[in-house]
């Protein structure tokens, strides 16, 4: 932080392998429950780096200016999925956004995921999110006896699914689904995601089932195909296309 | 600094456009629907009366909106089937953003062949 570059361009005046930092300009929208019910939006003023990501600068915000600053991480590292957030308009992990990425000339505005009762800041109640996950059963279902080894898979019958076990429970896929913010009823990307992880595993024998669980009227065919789950997903799943998969599995398979 | 609420607009892109589009334009070909029902069943009451009413759109202003409800119809009409092959077909979902440019210059070239003539109608002298 010391030695700022005035002038990026005169890269003789910089120290070798120096980063150059800037300042950038936090926007969060903030609910502090024991205070008001109403939210409000506070601006803060960190320097970072341009190898900083926005959990980088919320994290100095937090030790080094305002303590009070709730928000959830865990790895930081685009993992566990506990960051997810609103990061200018579009749903983002805070630990896999660099700053530099999102043009810091601009106040950064960082909101909490939307359709999920917010209990502080930017902490949502996650538990809507993960009812509607148990719900499709994210387990293997098998009948009979257990093999004595493995349960043998062909690379081909892995590929079929591989893209939905990706998939790492962060929300910011439903969140940003405009029908699950109407009434937060539909199962939301996440669940559907996670159930075809599993209607299309060869090894698994609860396919039928599931199918009949999200053939409900808040199930897959709540899905107007807006992408917006596509869009946000940190993990590049093809979301709706998972979704539309599992449609046409509903008829295909009642036929 | 802290300030009055209202959070902001969720920044979707081409995908959440095009579902806002097509829920307005549904909701305005419902409401034409509605309209027109009732226009043309005045018909039964006296051919009179229904001729007034008809007469009545015999505006510029309704013109405009005439040509405004037919865009609106074609886009729904080809959006919906863009949206029915993003539903059952399996390559739909990665080109679903190609497809939608694909509906905007079909409804341009639909309209480029209808407003000419309509625009006649309305403003040319009969």
């Amino acid at each position: 932080m010391t030695a700022v570059a005035e002038n990026s361009t005169s890269a003789a005046e910089t120290k070798a392998g120096e980063i150059p930092s800037f300042d950038v300009t936090l926007r969060i929208r903030r609910l502090d429950p024991d205070r008001s019910d109403e939210p409000f939006w506070e601006e803060f003023t960190v320097t970072a780096h341009a190898t900083d990501r926005v959990l980088d600068a919320m994290h100095k915000v937090k030790w080094e200016v305002d303590g009070s600053l709730t928000f959830r991480r865990s790895c930081a590292h685009g993992i566990c999925g506990s960051d997810a957030m609103r990061i200018n308009g579009r749903n983002r992990l805070a630990c896999k956004t660099l700053l530099k990425d999102l043009d810091p000339s601009k106040p950064i505005v960082i909101e909490p995921i939307k359709g999920l009762p917010v209990l502080k800041d930017l902490v949502v109640d996650m538990e809507p999110f993960f009812a509607s996950y148990r719900e499709v059963m994210p387990f293997l279902i098998t009948g009979g006896n257990a093999p004595t080894a493995e349960r043998r898979q062909s690379p081909e019958e892995r590929a079929r699914y591989d893209d939905t076990t990706k998939c790492i429970l962060c929300a910011a896929c439903t969140s940003s689904c405009p029908v699950f913010w109407t009434d937060g009823q539909y199962f939301g990307p996440a669940a559907i995601v996670n159930a075809h992880r599993f209607i299309f595993d060869s090894r698994d024998e609860g396919a039928a089932q599931r199918l009949e669980i999200l053939n409900d009227k808040e199930g897959v065919w709540r899905c107007r195909t807006t992408f917006n789950c596509s869009e946000a997903c940190p993990r590049g799943i093809e979301v709706t296309k998972a979704i539309q998969e599992v449609k046409r599995a509903m008829i295909t398979r009642a036929f | 600094m802290p300030e009055k609420p209202a959070g902001t607009l969720y920044r979707g892109r081409e995908g959440m456009w095009s579902w806002v589009a097509h829920r307005v334009t549904g909701f305005l070909i419902f409401f034409f629907l509605l309209v027109h029902v009732l226009d043309t069943s005045l018909v039964r009451v006296s051919p009179e009366a229904y001729n007034a009413v008809i007469g009545a759109y015999k505006n510029p202003v309704m013109g405009i909106g005439e040509a405004g409800l037919v865009a609106a119809i074609v886009f729904h009409a080809f959006n919906g089937i863009r949206v029915m092959l993003v539903d059952f077909w399996s390559q739909g979902t990665r080109y679903q953003r190609v497809m939608l440019w694909v509906v905007v210059g079909l409804v341009v070239v639909t309209m480029a062949g209808f407003l000419p003539r309509h625009l006649m109608n309305v403003f040319g002298a009969h």
